[in-house]
């Protein structure tokens, strides 16, 4: 069946194309005839944001190989790093009443089903059905879908659901007495197996106890930008656990540099 | 009085490409399905031309389009295009305005349709905005209807 719909969807591919084609033309144009100046600016806050994070990425890998040693003391397994690969969103609407984008690279690109899919601010959602040429994404505030968070200051683990709003997520199975306020960071547990653990997927800004019913009412905004992303990260997680042993240090970081 | 080859291929792919326009959302939840209404149109204009398999198969191609469950819109297009075939007799001769009618209830039953399959399949709280694509595609039919006269005559020439 899905190879039916791999072989139609590239029938009628040329159509969305054809769709998204005068959005995209007019943010072509719009780049062209953006000012030196205002290109100059922007030079000049990118240089800065890359040596701010570049600084913090040196620092990452000594906590990496930290990490990676202390989980060998530990005994522990260690999880390969991910490989990505950029998507771009098509200007095309599907249903009004679902969150579902339509990307453009697909199974030719050997994506898979239920892949994570993040943006450079956190989890934008999951790989509904991979094409032929292009693939369905399912955002995390589709009303159909769930995604396991926990709390990153005290590791409470919940399940965010969507609310069908594109900046809205529900967190509707935490108790009343449960220690979770405002401005709580929610990051992926790695629960599920479908999402890799600790990327940032929302911040709570609403907490309201509701004495008379069993759960409180939550809500958070998700981190990344839902309704402006226009390029998504389409990761390969490899959650084959890596039993650890010194030498293979080395290798790991190798494979890490991967695309 | 037929259509070109060309006419129907032309204004189905047009009408799939309205379906699926970006449109801010508040505009895109009354979107009303376009190919649908241009099906109604050539089944009733030129009965012999596109029939119940032609708008099944184009049904497939809706589906994958908008990410339905594959045979929804297949479903849903053949069963208007044969109801549209019974009646294109009554329909041709009817002004306008009493065509809107009858597209109200075809649009009506296609939107119902959809919503029983896709409560069976999915736990989605439609909202009451769900109905508004067949008020609208009610209202966008009289234009609907002289644009595609027009096509099919000049087309002939």
């Amino acid at each position: 069946m899905n190879k039916t719909r791999s072989i139609l969807s590239t029938i009628v591919y040329p159509v969305q194309l054809l769709v998204s084609w005068p959005i995209e033309f007019s943010e072509q144009a719009y780049d062209t005839v953006v000012s030196y100046s205002a290109l100059k600016k922007e030079n000049r806050r990118l240089k800065k944001k890359q040596l701010i994070d570049s600084i913090k990425l040196l620092k990452f890998e000594a906590l990496e190989n930290e990490n990676i040693r202390l989980r060998a003391l530990l005994e522990n397994s260690f999880k390969l790093g991910e490989q990505v690969l950029v998507a771009e969103i098509l200007s095309v609407n599907l249903v009004p009443y679902e969150h579902v984008v339509v990307v453009n690279k697909g199974s030719r690109f050997g994506i898979k089903e239920k892949q994570p899919v993040l943006d450079a601010n956190g989890i934008v959602g999951q790989v509904l059905r991979p094409l032929l040429l292009s693939s369905e994404v399912m955002l995390i505030t589709d009303p159909n879908h769930a995604i396991p968070v926990q709390v990153n200051r005290n590791g409470l683990r919940t399940i965010a659901i969507g609310s069908g709003q594109l900046d809205r997520l529900k967190l509707p199975f935490l108790p009343n007495n449960a220690d979770i306020q405002p401005g709580d960071l929610l990051v992926t547990s790695g629960l599920g197996g479908t999402f890799p653990q600790g990327y940032p997927v929302a911040v709570v800004d609403h907490f309201t106890a509701q004495p008379n019913k069993p759960f409180a009412s939550i809500f958070a905004t998700p981190k990344a930008k839902l309704d402006r992303i226009r390029e998504l990260l389409i990761v390969w997680s490899d959650s084959t656990p890596v039993p650890l042993v010194f030498p293979e240090i080395d290798e790991i970081d190798d494979s890490n540099e991967g695309e | 009085m037929k259509g070109n080859n060309s006419d129907y291929f032309l204004t189905v792919v047009f009408a799939m490409g309205l379906n699926i326009l970006p449109l801010p959302a508040a505009i895109n939840i009354a979107n009303p399905d376009w190919v649908l209404l241009v099906l109604i149109y050539w089944n009733m204009a030129t009965p012999e031309k596109l029939g119940v398999f032609n708008a099944w198969i184009l049904g497939l191609f809706v589906d994958v389009l908008t990410g339905r469950l594959l045979g929804l819109h297949a479903l849903v297009y053949a069963l208007i295009s044969y109801a549209c075939l019974k009646f294109h007799k009554r329909l041709r001769q009817y002004p306008v305005a009493q065509q809107s009618l009858y597209v109200f209830f075809f649009l009506l039953f296609s939107q119902m349709l959809i919503f029983w399959i896709e409560r069976i399949q999915s736990n989605i709280e439609m909202a009451l905005s769900f109905w508004l694509p067949v008020l609208v595609g009610t209202l966008v039919w009289p234009l609907v209807y002289s644009a595609l006269r027009f096509i099919r005559l000049s087309g002939r020439a």
